[in-house]
């Protein structure tokens, strides 16, 4: 709890005292400063519209796979949640190859109407949303299908016996049942919006949005005004937190029936064709940006210019990652920083994960708290906050200088991640039948053979998923190194980054699809540790 | 359970007396903040005898087993063994055997594995546990099924590992939480006697709780009654349902309709509708033998039903007829307000029809205000 007090809240404090260090002169600062109410201003407006856009696709999609049968539903239900698999640097690279103004689509459009410039460009709001939308309606798509496949069909029987028709039905019984699904996944692209960085760094243009204003003033020295910045980024996701908890709050119904429910098999032969033609449109959008980033990873550096696709093809890219010392290092860096994390994660999610779901003391609602703080932090904002509590030794008030060490970004990855890990311990240990633990005592066990042999093993799916999800956000993550990154310890992700100012195309896609490959290779590794156990 | 001394057994078993002596609980009180689950509970439970703890849901009766247990430290009582005062020792030191109302098997370990987690704990040896497992399993009637996964058995199934579990280990007092209430009706009537036969054998304290008077009725050698923390009366069935100490446990244990009385020592007089019968009654143990305000019981298998209209005879009509197996049993409204039900072997009479009731021999149970 003091670790968890120290990592999680010491820094937001550190951050909210260092606004006020020279009493209100900041927060006048930013008031007065255009640029900081443009950022604001722009950055709620592209979380608003993130989330509209991920609901407009991942609500119509969800219900398509959940409620219709038509040729090719499986392949689309597979390939669904494929950009949720993207790091979310990778994604931005891979819409940029392709929906660049040099990219594969924009270029395919120019020529076949034969414009003389690009006919748009990939910069601004716009693009923004459009990237957010791709990678953010995942959340949506689970959420709402989970909660339709929870869904009791004896209630929409029974609308339709008092003679609703399917409009009246949707509308007065489906989707409101269903609310509870969209606010959620709502909350959850808001949230992420608000605190995305990756997408507004790359395409901003001369965009501003806080999370960006935040580097900005951090690379230009002006500290008092990043913490400001940051105290306001939080404050906004704070404030978008509560007004969904208070509008969810007003709900009193919960959906708890399992309800079976079998899809329709659409017979119009017209719709039928319909569906099919779209969805595998959809499923060529949704497997494009991967299929770009491999296609470019084999591209010769320098040699895409103006040609609709690369004209060299080498393997030299991925030779030269694997020999080079220089563009190793950020692989092994970026594999042992997250194995650090991962491994803090474990262990500390699953001490507070017992101690929240089947211990009774005290400071249990603080814990609870502490453990899902992280979550409603923006990156940007925890990452300052870091940088501004451990810059120095200083015993007294806590201090350590840990900022251009290596260690500053495992432990960035391991508050980011502790919201994940703990909330699958718990739910794994919520699962578990309480008086399991009563009944090893009654036989006699020690406190330890409890443990090892009861509770471990209960907990035993929510520390490999969690555990998973740690490992691979840490691997990839990008939004919190780019504030603490030293070159020393520089990951994968900012590694991308550079080469592409460099505009070694080729080789920032070797990173992405290595990243994506470590990715897959840990799922793999998760998969068959928990088969072999269960 | 075959009684194989060994290192555990001994090694546990501090003295000869400890371990064949009562599991007794002193005036235990539990609060919890303004609330008192437990209210200054005292009985015992002799070695080899089976205590049914029965109440209605929220009555303290779980919280009374928990004490006994260790899970719960009592805020005022003791809760001694063999007179050994155990209030303060840990579940893990008692060396109980419990059986928890889900059963409460660890889902991750096959059912050998389960029975041999309490061996496992006290430090025997694999093949040694495995072994008595084993022996354990095929004693409740689950020979070969060891390497089984807990999914994949019944709920009768579970309710015998779990069992088997608890006997494992030599327990020097059984707690079962509602052992019966998981199982489909068939199944528990069958297990009723499967467990009382089983707890007998094994001649320690054995303590369970139930909601249910019928199981309590079916596997108890005594029971305790508890309503809102409060032990009503400790008795055998028999007491309990012909000698009952107070209204509330006439009202609890068996059918039967509640009727004002007029104490008359060896008789009380019950008139209804202006016809007065003097019934024999019976009082509970240690009652006055004068009531001011006293009631009869009238249990439905002490009542007469005759469609001929008697002089002496209660009259009433038939509101409700229905079949309950061997017997018919009839709801039958009364003059004053009062209804009884009345169980017959002849089935002629219907619903709507006059009858006449008639008390039989009796005795009538007679209870206080």
């Amino acid at each position: 709890m003091a670790l968890l007090l120290w990592t999680v809240v010491y820094p937001n404090v550190a951050v909210i005292a260092g606004s006020f260090e020279n009493g209100l002169g900041h927060w006048r600062e930013f008031a007065a400063s255009p640029a900081d109410r443009e950022a604001l201003w722009t950055s709620l407006v592209i979380s608003v519209a993130s989330v509209f856009a991920s609901l407009a696709i991942g609500v119509p999609l969800a219900f398509l796979l959940g409620r219709f049968e038509f040729p090719g539903r499986r392949l689309l239900r597979a390939v669904a949640t494929l950009p949720a698999a993207l790091p979310p640097l990778v994604g931005v690279i891979a819409f940029l190859f392709l929906y660049g103004e040099s990219g594969l689509v924009t270029r395919v459009v120019q020529r076949a109407l034969g414009m003389a410039e690009a006919p748009w460009r990939l910069k601004g709001v716009g693009a923004i949303v459009f990237v957010h939308a791709y990678t953010m309606y995942v959340y949506v798509f689970l959420f709402v299908s989970a909660g339709l496949e929870r869904f009791d069909a004896t209630l929409d029987e029974a609308a339709s016996g008092l003679g609703a028709n399917t409009w009246q039905r949707l509308r007065r019984v489906t989707l409101p049942l269903l609310m509870p699904a969209v606010a959620g996944s709502a909350l959850l692209v808001f949230m992420n919006a608000l605190g995305s960085f990756s997408a507004p760094y790359v395409f901003g243009g001369g965009l501003r949005v806080l999370s960006t204003q935040i580097l900005a003033s951090k690379i230009n020295g002006a500290m008092g005004l990043a913490y400001v910045e940051t105290t306001v980024l939080a404050l906004s996701a704070v404030a978008g937190l509560v007004l969904f908890r208070w509008l969810d709050s007003k709900r009193k119904y919960t959906l708890a029936s399992k309800g079976g429910r079998t899809r329709r098999t659409i017979r119009s032969r017209r719709i039928q064709i319909l569906i099919t033609v779209a969805s595998a449109v959809i499923v060529v959008a949704l497997v494009l940006p991967h299929l770009m980033v491999i296609l470019v990873s084999f591209a010769r550096d320098g040699a895409w210019t103006t040609q609709v696709l690369p004209p060299e093809y080498t393997f030299e890219n991925y030779r030269r990652l694997f020999s080079e010392s220089e563009l190793w290092k950020p692989i092994t860096n970026s594999v042992s920083m997250a194995l650090i994390a991962t491994a803090a994660n474990l262990v500390v999610c699953f001490i507070a994960g017992y101690l929240i779901v089947l211990r009774k003391f005290g400071g249990r609602g603080l814990l609870e708290l502490l453990v899902a703080l992280p979550w409603a932090i923006p990156a940007t904002a925890i990452a300052l906050g870091l940088a501004a509590t451990f810059n120095r030794n200083d015993l007294l008030t806590g201090r350590v200088l840990l900022v251009g060490t290596f260690w500053i970004l495992p432990l960035a990855y391991f508050i980011r991640d502790i919201p994940l890990v703990a909330s699958a311990v718990e739910s794994s240990l919520r699962q578990m039948d309480a008086s399991l633990e009563d009944a090893a005592r009654g036989l006699g066990a020690s406190w330890m053979m409890t443990m090892r042999r009861v509770i471990l093993p209960a907990a035993r799916p929510g520390l490999v998923a969690g555990g998973l999800l740690a490992a691979v956000t840490a691997v990839g993550e990008f939004v919190a190194s780019v504030v603490l990154y030293t070159h020393s310890n520089r990951p994968i992700s900012m590694e991308i980054l550079a080469q592409l100012r460099a505009l070694a195309f080729g080789t920032a896609a070797a990173y992405s699809v290595l990243l994506i490959f470590l990715v897959l290779l840990m799922t793999l590794a998760a998969r068959s540790f928990e088969e072999r156990l269960a | 359970m075959t009684a194989a001394p060994d290192g555990l057994a001994r090694s546990e078993s501090r003295d000869d007396k400890s371990r064949r002596g009562p599991l007794a609980l002193n005036g235990v009180t539990r609060r919890f903040g303004e609330f008192t689950a437990v209210d200054n509970v005292s009985f015992e439970v002799g070695p080899g005898e089976l205590l049914a703890l029965v109440g209605a849901s929220g009555s303290g009766k779980t919280t009374t087993l928990r004490m006994a247990a260790g899970y719960e430290i009592p805020d005022a009582g003791t809760v001694t063994l063999g007179g050994k005062d155990i209030t303060k020792v840990a579940p893990e030191r008692r060396g109980f055997g419990m059986v928890f109302q889900h059963y409460a098997l660890f889902p991750h370990m096959p059912v050998e594995d389960n029975v041999a987690f309490g061996l496992e704990a006290r430090g025997v040896s694999k093949a040694e546990r495995l072994k008595k497992a084993r022996a354990s399993l095929a004693n409740v009637g689950l020979e070969g099924a060891g390497s089984r996964a807990i999914q994949s058995l019944s709920g009768g199934e579970q309710q015998r590992v779990a069992l088997a579990r608890a006997l494992v280990i030599e327990p020097r007092a059984l707690l079962l939480d509602e052992p019966l209430s998981n199982l489909d009706p068939t199944l528990r009537h069958a297990m009723r006697d499967d467990l009382r036969a089983m707890l007998r054998r094994v001649g320690v304290p054995a303590l369970f709780v139930t909601h249910d008077q019928e199981d309590a009725f079916a596997v108890a050698d005594r029971i305790a009654l508890l309503k809102m923390g409060k032990l009503l009366q400790v008795g055998t069935p028999e007491e309990l349902y012909n000698a009952p100490v107070s209204r509330e446990v006439a009202a609890f244990i068996g059918r039967g309709s509640i009727v004002p009385a007029i104490d008359k020592g060896n008789t009380a007089t019950v008139t209804i509708g202006g016809v007065a019968r003097d019934l024999n009654v019976t009082r509970a143990k240690g009652a006055p033998s004068h009531l001011e305000t006293a009631y009869v019981v009238l249990r439905p298998d002490a009542l007469e039903l005759s469609r001929s209209a008697g002089v002496l005879a209660w009259r009433g009509r038939i509101a409700n007829r229905r079949f309950a197996g061997g017997v018919i049993v009839y709801h039958v409204q009364l003059a004053d307000g009062i209804s009884v039900d009345v169980e017959s072997q002849a089935g002629e009479a219907h619903e709507d029809d006059n009858v006449s009731i008639s008390p039989l021999k009796g005795p009538f149970p007679l209870v206080p205000a």
